[in-house]
């Protein structure tokens, strides 16, 4: 290759529609993710957007109570099923892995083209749904209700949601064989990135819990299509029974959102305080932890239904040790900190957001999980606030901190850090004026899911109206900035952020195989302060 | 490499790793599986200790010795399976060939039996919906336990039908020899999806045909 040619990497390896849609290259898949997802996040905003107009008044004048109810489950489905759940490891989960772990690709490379394939049917399915009248049961999709009552379009809902979920589950099973059979030579699993150890644990949550949420959704749908009666209280079937089956996958879903998450923080924030990260060890196991007592919570969403005082009690107990995996993490975090040399790009920035909004949302969750005080504040805002802290304060900011951090890698090209750092204050600023006051609202008894509240919430209501515009721009602006990067951004070296990791040891872009040899591996993750020849 | 390179996708190092990874992946694929089938077996035992007595009288009216003849040809399947398998293993092409074929045939045979059995429920009104007909005072619980029936065995139908598309296109890739002592793989996992299958009907036959039967 001449010298002053560019090199060929996995972006301009080949051109042309076709070798993207048919390509196998993990790196490709991944941003066919990015693409896909991104829309569907444009579209839940919308929703959102609309939901927080409506609440500006106490009067429902902006829509009807029908179509609120529309809005809020659309918000829900599309948020939760197409963005988040997909979000890390379908875009960065996909570009990283193979990468982290010196692979030339995923162990089966034709399936993660299906997987995106199938993610991309459910979504049409899901769109379809609506555009042609939206469904109105909420992504809880309670029965029988669903089952039964509702006239919108439930049944083209649960086959995109159904087909979404298998999509999923091969990302996982894909991880899971990559994880185990592809590492480079050296690379021992104490010494693998804990980002490789976060998705471990969202894989054995995908491959466990979705394939119970897939069967779950069938029996709605096929209750509802051909009038059998599994959960048809009419026949003596169990609507609670939907209820247990739906959050044994549901809660679960939550640690699928929010470790992924957590895998990007913990390299941001050791790549940043330039030091290793405190106790490695304890940060990977917390994350199986996390995912081995997510399965063993899932009552706590059902302590208002029919359910044994004793099952309530075991439940309540367990979802507080969920407390101790998660302090794990933000303690070893706090502690990695602690006299390092701190410096704050945009990634870090997100990640810190996280670290403070994840502790709000993980504490208030301990405020659900008592049983007596639940009661007071089940199906109230409190609950709204809560989950957005976690899924939005949490999952969210980590995913944009993945996106600042690895956009030199995936594009070569690095974007305006001033504006990247203005975007991570007014998502910060935005987020907690929108949904802290929702907290204050739960409390004093405003429940989820009307369009009108009584005149004295007004005051909240609009603040988080305000908040959430703030948040929108905050938003919209990376969407802008990073656009333009791709033109007009100065080229990324292999390791802008000085960081250590094998994914940082290739250029920015990477070739399509990655390593022009496969690493040996000699140390342990997170070197920490890098020797300069290790700079590239 | 011991196997000739055509057969190691660029990811795999050699052929023994990507061996280990595509048996993993599957093995991975039947867990998924087992958790998907076992909503439903969550279901029917909560139903079944909520409803014993009508369960067991709708369990009357599906024919045990239909459904033992039927558990016999599929676990004859999995013993062609396995001799397929063998076969692979030690590169005898005729060998694969003709277990695989033996394999799709009782596979279809138990297919057969049971468009039968489904056919039959539909002239006995036993398809739950608007026009079940069940005499007594346990109809309701007996459509839940139709409803679960149906539910499981055309969950488990689908997976014999899928199963028989896999064994059909390995079939055709042993005719074309493209198996031998060193890469046969594909034949091995499939037969581990086939035996699968055949576990989940060794309980779904007891669970929904024999238990409390008079």
């Amino acid at each position: 290759m001449e010298a002053n040619e560019t090199p060929t990497h996995y972006l301009n390896a080949d051109y042309g529609l076709k070798s993207w849609l048919l390509t196998r290259d993990h790196k490709r898949i991944a941003i066919l993710y990015l693409i896909s997802i991104t829309l569907m996040f444009l579209l839940g905003s919308f929703f959102a957007v609309l939901i927080r107009l409506e609440l500006l008044t106490p009067q429902g004048d902006l829509v009807q109570a029908d179509t609120y109810n529309k809005l809020f489950t659309m918000h829900g489905i599309v948020m939760i099923f197409f963005f988040l759940v997909p979000s890390i490891p379908a875009v960065f989960g996909n570009f990283l892995l193979p990468l982290m772990i010196g692979a030339r690709d995923l162990a089966f490379p034709r399936l993660n083209l299906l997987s995106w394939y199938v993610y991309v049917v459910g979504a049409a399915f899901t769109l379809w749904a609506v555009l042609t009248g939206g469904v109105d049961t909420g992504w809880t999709f309670y029965t029988p209700y669903s089952t039964t009552a509702s006239h919108t379009k439930v049944l083209t809902t649960a086959i995109g949601i159904f087909i979404t979920g298998f999509s999923s589950i091969l990302t996982g099973l894909n991880f899971i064989v990559t994880i185990h059979k592809m590492r480079a030579p050296g690379l021992t699993w104490f010494r693998l990135p804990l980002f490789v150890w976060a998705h471990y644990a969202t894989s054995l949550i995908m491959i466990l819990g979705t394939p119970v949420i897939a069967i779950t959704i069938f029996l709605v749908g096929i209750e509802r299509a051909f009038q059998l009666g599994i959960f048809d209280p009419a026949l003596g079937g169990d609507p609670i029974l939907f209820q247990h089956l739906f959050w044994f996958y549901s809660h679960p879903a939550v640690y699928i959102m929010i470790l992924p998450s957590m895998g990007v923080v913990s390299e941001v924030i050791t790549c940043f305080s330039r030091k290793r990260i405190f106790g490695y060890e304890f940060v990977a196991i917390s994350s199986l932890a996390i995912a081995l007592f997510g399965f063993l919570v899932w009552g706590h969403h059902m302590f208002t239904s029919t359910q044994s005082v004793y099952a309530a009690l075991i439940f309540s107990i367990l979802s507080f040790a969920v407390a101790i995996p998660s302090a794990v993490k933000v303690f070893n975090w706090t502690a990695t900190l602690y006299r390092g040399s701190i410096s704050f790009e945009a990634p870090m920035l997100f990640a810190l957001g996280f670290i403070g909004l994840f502790t709000i949302g993980g504490l208030t969750g301990l405020f659900l999980a008592a049983l007596g005080l639940d009661v007071h504040v089940h199906d109230t805002y409190f609950v709204v606030a809560h989950f957005h802290y976690i899924m939005v304060g949490g999952a969210l900011m980590g995913y944009l901190g993945a996106v600042h951090f690895w956009w030199p890698k995936m594009t070569g090209r690095m974007y305006s850090e001033w504006a990247a750092r203005v975007s991570a204050v007014l998502v910060f600023v935005g987020f907690n004026l929108t949904f802290f006051p929702q907290f204050v609202l739960g409390y004093l008894g405003m429940p989820r899911r009307y369009h009108a509240y009584p005149d004295e919430f007004q005051v909240l209501n609009v603040m988080s109206t305000t908040g959430a515009s703030i948040l929108g721009i905050g938003y919209l602006v990376p969407l802008c900035y990073l656009t333009w990067s791709l033109w007009r951004g100065a080229a990324a070296t292999a390791n802008p952020w000085r960081a250590a990791g094998l994914e940082w040891q290739v250029p920015s872009p990477p070739p399509t195989e990655n390593f022009e040899q496969t690493p040996i591996v000699t140390e342990e993750a997170y070197t920490y302060p890098l020797k300069e020849a290790e700079v590239v | 490499m011991s196997s000739s390179p055509t057969n190691v996708a660029h990811q795999f190092d050699d052929a023994v790793q990507q061996r280990a990874a595509s048996t993993l992946g599957m093995w991975v694929f039947l867990v998924t599986e087992m958790m998907m089938f076992g909503g439903l077996f969550a279901a029917y035992v909560l139903y079944r200790s909520m409803y014993a007595e009508g369960f067991a009288e709708a369990s009357n009216h599906l024919d045990a010795m239909v459904g033992a003849m039927n558990t016999l040809v599929l676990l004859g399947s999995s013993l062609t399976m396995a001799l397929a398998v063998r076969s692979a293993q030690l590169g005898a092409r005729a060998g694969t060939v003709a277990g695989l074929l033996a394999t799709i045939v009782l596979g279809c045979v138990f297919l057969g039996v049971k468009a039968y059995e489904y056919g039959h429920k539909f002239e006995e009104h036993l398809v739950p919906g608007p026009f079940f007909i069940f005499a007594g005072s346990q109809a309701k619980p007996a459509e839940l336990f139709f409803s679960l029936y149906f539910a499981m065995t055309g969950l488990h139908a689908l997976h014999m039908v899928i199963g028989v598309a896999v064994l059909g296109t390995l079939t055709w890739m042993a005719a074309r020899n493209r198996f031998s002592a060193d890469y046969h793989t594909p034949v091995e996992i499939g037969g581990l999806y086939w035996h699968f299958v055949d576990i989940v009907w060794i309980y779904l036959f007891p669970l929904l045909y024999l238990l409390g039967r008079h």
